[in-house]
Formats: structure tokens, sequence, C-alpha cells
């Protein structure tokens, strides 16, 4: 055990913390971020190898040599300060990294570049209203025509379609193929004719995704990523990119503090929440879990280092992450009693209704990116070798 | 960077299991249940030879002067095995009460024969960890003993008593003190012991330390996460034992670990468990390393665990079905472990508040 990051290391950390007092200044600031702004902080943040900081130069990145807590440190620093990361997006969370593995030249030198520098914003086409769970029996159809695919079907939980440049999509090529081997991966424009975005609003009462509708939207049979059938092997490859951003353990431990900190400053009749025996056990079972999940990471972080598989401790992750999260936003809620349900601009509104938010929202995080249910599959057939579901006779 | 088992400790850990996995096997523990045996000899002596009862007892002392993370993988060896043996009060706490508050003269005396597993040492500080219940609490005066202790852990092969008086004075009494009567309390858990002492003008040497009260938190912060790691263990072994069942029994012409309804409960254990192999490790680690959060990390492995390894227990128990409510397979000496652990030293509610305290929350 030894939990110091050693003399290399801090010496990385003193350049970022350099960085940061230097340019600070130049951040955009929460809540009046112009794309513009936001584009200027990346570039610089590029240029020093603060964002896309592994991304080869030849694609536009700052071409470092991947380091786990190099990465690390950076975002600890950004939090400490205060600072704006650099995007963290679909496309450069998901796409970027596919392209690399699966992606031509020729697609690398066209969208990596503008899709770092937050020039390109993209979204992701993957479910259906038919195909969320069993995303591989999806339906949005890719039919031939000459040169082109005209798309025909529809895609739901878009987030940032409405802003969205240009989509990632898994469509049916194939569809006689087996469900698995018939799917293929395309990036198309959104502005291209035949396609309509609806907002879809959600229990949150904001509309934080979509509805994209295709209707014989053309596009190059050029645009595909990887081979024609193998959209399902590409979108593994993304959807490994997305897991690892659920059920982030820093978010907790954040969540953590904001409680503490409430029950130090709400009182019920005079006595403070954090002297009534009730509301301390509660807070003090979910810091133990606060905990548990913390030093699980540095566990996790440990091994990523050693180049070990996660395997079981990796796979429990976005179950347990996404479910902590979800009763530290309850806690807040029960404790506030009546001031729990104010929401929207109501008096006595508290931390700007973001309880609430977050305590809806995080059930959202629980089923979406693969629900709890189909976590617990993977983790008993993958974690624990226990056999899969039998397939229903057909 | 390096949050992980050493080699040398993941080694020292499976040479434990190993050594168990020979000479403890459940039918060693059905033989020693059923003879109220709490230190089986030759499960002790395989332990000793590895030099388990000695493990952070110095070096000079004839230990192994190791620490207390390497004692939690140890303890969490013996919980998977449901070794009937003592380890917590006699391995850890004694030895650390010893080591933080004895004279060298006592520390001689004892130590070298506690590490060579010739002598066992018990530990009376419930009322100190737990709360005094059914009118328990020692008075010392003038280098003796009066009124009872209860719930003194690895008790009845005890040689030596390390006892904590009302006030958090340790004491060192001997177990054939005349006038000290041990009463063996029957607790669901057969492979450990614990007994009411009862003291009547008990001659007692007190340890030597100006100031016991860190002795005794130290003794106990350890002594819970010797408990925690012990809960991990028995855990652990509670999920690979319902997977394996799961994937042999059949019902409506499949195994039952086809069926999700059991799968998903074999998921949630192994999910809620996991975690908490890395608090252990960390609260282990904190005992020598992060001293401002010591306690709270030993309460907070000892309350989650006692948690967690409560719900791991009745849900491996229900994966079993109807025979794992039977003596037959034997997974109730797991189940029972781990509800002793839950208990001792504070239940998961009485430690919380003491982790309150420890932040300044009450």
């Amino acid at each position: 055990m030894d939990l110091a990051y050693g003399p290399k290391y801090e010496a990385f950390r003193d350049e970022v913390r350099a960085f940061l007092a230097a340019h600070k200044d130049q951040a955009p600031r929460g809540g009046e971020q112009t794309m513009a702004g936001g584009r200027a902080w990346q570039k610089l943040l590029i240029e020093h190898g603060y964002a896309a900081r592994t991304i080869p130069r030849a694609y536009g990145g700052y071409g470092a040599e991947p380091d786990i807590l190099e990465s690390r440190i950076i975002a600890e620093e950004f939090v400490a300060a205060g600072a704006p990361m650099g995007m963290a997006n679909q496309g450069i969370s998901m796409l970027v990294p596919t392209l690399l593995e699966l992606g031509t030249e020729e697609q690398r030198k066209q969208w990596i570049g503008p899709t770092i520098r937050g020039e390109v914003i993209w979204c992701q086409g993957y479910s259906e209203p038919g195909s969320g769970s069993d995303l591989a029996s999806l339906k949005t159809r890719a039919s031939e025509d000459g040169d082109d695919f005209l798309i025909n079907g529809q895609k739901i939980w878009t987030s940032t379609a409405h802003l969205a440049d240009m989509i990632f999509c898994l469509v049916r090529t194939e569809p006689d193929a087996p469900k698995h081997q018939g799917i293929s991966y395309l990036l198309f424009s959104m502005k291209t004719p035949g396609i309509e975005v609806r907002p879809l609003v959600t229990m949150t009462g904001a509309a934080e995704f979509n509805e994209v509708f295709f209707t014989d939207v053309r596009v190059p049979k050029s645009q595909i990523v990887g081979e024609r059938g193998q959209g399902w092997q590409v979108a593994n490859a993304t959807l490994k990119h997305e897991r690892g951003m659920l059920g982030d353990p820093n978010q907790a431990g954040s969540r953590l503090k904001a409680l503490i900190e409430l029950a130090r400053t709400e009182t019920v009749g005079g006595e403070r929440l954090i002297d009534n025996p009730v509301w301390r056990d509660r807070l003090l079972k979910l810091q133990a879990r606060v905990y548990a999940m913390e030093f699980h990471g540095l566990r996790l972080l440990t091994g990523r280092l050693k180049g070990e598989a996660p395997g079981l401790p990796g796979l429990i992750v976005k179950l347990m992450g996404c479910e902590l999260n979800h009763q530290l936003a309850a806690f807040a809620i029960d404790a506030l009693g009546e001031l729990g349900v104010l929401y929207g601009e109501s008096p006595h509104l508290r931390n700007h209704g973001n309880w609430q938010r977050n305590y809806m929202f995080d059930l959202g995080l629980i089923i979406g990116g693969g629900t709890a249910q189909i976590q617990k599959n993977i983790i008993s057939e993958r974690g624990l070798g226990m056999p899969r579901e039998p397939k229903p006779a057909s | 960077m390096e949050f992980c088992l050493s080699n040398d400790q993941a080694m020292m850990q499976e040479t434990i299991q190993r050594t168990l996995e020979r000479v403890c096997p459940l039918e060693r523990v059905r033989q020693a249940a059923a003879s109220h045996e709490t230190r089986a000899a030759d499960v002790w002596a395989a332990l000793t030879e590895i030099g388990v009862p000695g493990l952070i007892i110095p070096e000079e002392h004839g230990g192994v002067g190791l620490t207390l993370l390497d004692a939690a993988l140890a303890a969490e060896a013996l919980g998977r095995s449901v070794a009937p043996v003592p380890f917590a009060a006699s391995a850890v706490m004694a030895p650390l009460a010893l080591m933080g508050a004895g004279s060298p003269a006592q520390q001689a005396e004892w130590l070298p024969r506690l590490a060579a597993g010739e002598a066992v040492a018990g530990v009376a500080v419930a009322e100190h960890a737990s709360g005094a219940r059914d009118g328990a609490g020692v008075a010392a005066a003038n280098g003796r003993l009066s009124g009872k202790a209860l719930f003194a852990l690895d008790a009845g092969a005890a040689d030596v008593f390390v006892v904590a008086d009302r006030a958090g004075g340790l004491h060192l009494v001997s177990a054939d003190a005349p006038s000290l009567t041990r009463t063996a309390l029957t607790s669901i858990d057969a492979t450990r012991s614990i007994a009411e002492l009862d003291f009547a003008d008990t001659p007692a040497e007190p340890l030597a330390a100006r100031d016991p009260a860190p002795v005794l938190r130290r003794m106990i912060d350890a002594g819970r996460l010797a408990l925690a790691a012990d809960i991990l263990g028995a855990g652990q072994r509670m999920i690979e034992k319902a997977v394996d069942y799961a994937a042999e029994r059949r019902q409506f012409g499949r195994v039952i670990g086809s069926f999700q309804a059991v799968k998903h409960l074999c998921a949630e254990m192994a999910a809620e468990l996991e975690p908490c192999r890395a608090l252990i490790w960390y609260a282990g680690y904190a005992f020598d390393e992060d001293a401002e959060r010591a306690s709270l990390m030993a309460a907070h492995a000892k309350a989650h665990l006692s948690e967690v390894g409560t719900f791991v227990a009745r849900t491996a128990t229900e994966v079993h079905g109807g025979m794992g409510f039977t003596d037959l397979l034997g997974l109730h000496y797991w189940f029972k472990r781990v509800g002793f652990d839950r208990q001792m030293l504070g239940g998961p509610e009485r430690v919380r508040q003491d982790a309150a305290a420890f932040q300044g929350w009450a």
C-alpha cells in the first residue's frame, strides 16, 4: 500500500497548478458559457495537454502517452481550482476512441480534429423505442440505393440531437442476417434532409433527450465505420467507453460533502439535522458506502496502472455508483421534509431544486446505459460465471 | 500510487487459506462445534506453525512483526473457513494492549507465549466498545478488581485476560486467579468463545501506561477491523457456495442459476461485498498510516461489513433453498459467524454513534 504519487507526478501536479494559476482567468465562467468561449478554452487546454491529451498530434491532439495518474492529477487540480475541464461530449468520449480503434485513416483525419476542438458536435443514435436493453434488435433500416443508403426509422434517448452537427448511428443494413450481424455503424450530418428532431421531456421537466425520426435520409455508403454488418462490434467498442463514464465515485464524494453541510445547517424546530440521531445514522450509513466506493475506485485505478483486467470489481461500478448517487439525493429530500418537494422557482427552495432534479435524473441513469437488471445479468454471468438465460424456443 | 496487496501479503493470506483448507474442512468445524472446542488443537497448531497467533507481535518477542492490515487478511481467511480458534482478542487486541501499555516485564512475560501459541489471551472491553448491559462494570482499586465483565472474547481457552475497568484503565488478570469466576456464554456461533467474568476482589496487574485511553481506543479499533475482515471472508465463501449450488441444483428442467431471480440475488451479493474489500484494506492501512481517520475507518468497516454481511448471509441461505436451512449443508456455521461478528464490539448502530463522535458530529 502506497497512496503517494511520488516525485515525478508531484512535479507534474506543480505544472498543472502553474498553468491554472496563469490561465484560469481565461476559462469560461459557469452560466454564461458561449460556444466561442468554450472553444477558445478547449484550444488552450489541447495546446498544453490538458484536453485531448493522448490523441495523436496527427489528428490534432496533444500526443502524450496514456498515463492514468497524469489524467487523474489533471482532473484533481482542475476540480480543486474550480476550473472547467476539457470538453466531454459523446463525440469526444465515445466516437473519437472508436475512430482511433476502428476508423479509416481518412475518417480519423476528417473528424477527430474538429470533434476535439468542439467545432463538430455529435449525437449518438443507438436506442430505439422497441430496442432498449435488447439494442441488437434495432430496426432502423438502411436500404441500398446506388452508392447510398436510404435510412428510415426512429431513434430515442438522443441527448444533444437538437445541437448536433453529426450523428454516429446504428442501422440495419442486412435484415436477413442474425440480429448481431446485420447492423452497420454510419456517420452522417444532422442537416441531411429527412431528419426530424423532437425534444423528449423527462420527469425532471426538462428536455434532456430527443427523439429523432429518419425519412428517406440519404447517406453515402462510404460513411460507414468498420465493415458492413460489423456495426455491433464497432458499437461495443464505444459502449465500453460509455460505461467508464457512469458511476463516478468522485461525484458521490462531493455530493456527500454537500449532504454533511446540509445536515449541519438545516434545522427542524431549532435542532440541527446532524444532532438528530435518526438523520445522523442514515447519513453515516451513506458515508460508509461513499468511502467503500472511493477506495474501490483506488483499487481499480491500481489495477489499471498494472494493466490488469478489471473483472468483477469493474463490473459492479455502474450498478453501485448510480444507485449510491440516487440514495444520496434521496437523503437530502427526506431530510428536508416538506421543503424536499419544492421545485422550480418556489420560495424556500433549497439548492436550486437540484436534490429533486438529481434524484429523478439519477433514476434515469440507473435505467440508462444498461439497466440495473442488465448490469446484474452481466455481473452474474461475466463476473460470477453463472449460466446465461436459455434462449426462448422460437 | 499502489492501493493493493503486496505479493508478500497475497502469499501470506493464501498460505493461511491453504492451511485451513487442509486442516479445517467443514467436518472438522462440525467436530469442534460438537465438542465445544474453540481452540481446536490441530488447527491452532497448524496456524501457529505459520505464525498466525504472533502476526502483529514484534519479532523481538517471537512474533512476525506485521501490520494490522496483515492481521485483517488473516482474519478474512479465518472467517472464510469458520475456523474454531482464537484470533481477534488473543492475536490482535491483547498484543496491542501489551505493546501499547505493558511494562517491559509484562511484554516479556506474555508476548512470546502468545506468539508461540502457548498461551491465549482473552479481552474484556465490551463495556467501552458497545455499552454496559445487565449491570456489567468493573471497578479497580489497589490492584484488585470487583464487578463483572460481559462478553469477554476468546475467553474459553484464555490463560490471561486483558480487562478494561469502568474508567478505561487496563489490567492483566490471570485466568486461574482464585477469586475470578469465568462463566461461558453459549452463543449461536459455536466456533468462538465468549464468557462472563466475575471479579470478587480479584488480584490484577495494571498495565503500565500513564494514559491508557488511546491504547484502549486502538484495541477496539483493531478488534472491530478484525471482526469486519472475518465477515468479509465468511461472506465471500457464502457467495461462492451459493453460486456453486445454483450451478448444480435443477428445478423446472434447468439449473436454478440460469433463472434471473437467482442470478440477480448472487449479483447483488457480489456487488455489495466487493467494495467492502477496499474498505477493509483502507481501514487496515489507516490504522498505521492515517492516524486521524483510523478510528473512523475501523468503525465504518465494522458497521458496513455487518450490514452487508447480514444481507449476504441471509441471501446466500435463500439461494440454497430448503437445504440452506438445514444442518446437512452446514451453511449455518457461516451465517452464525457473521451474526456473531456483527454484535461483538458494537453492532452497526452503536458503532455508527462512535463514527459520529469521531467526526465531532455528536
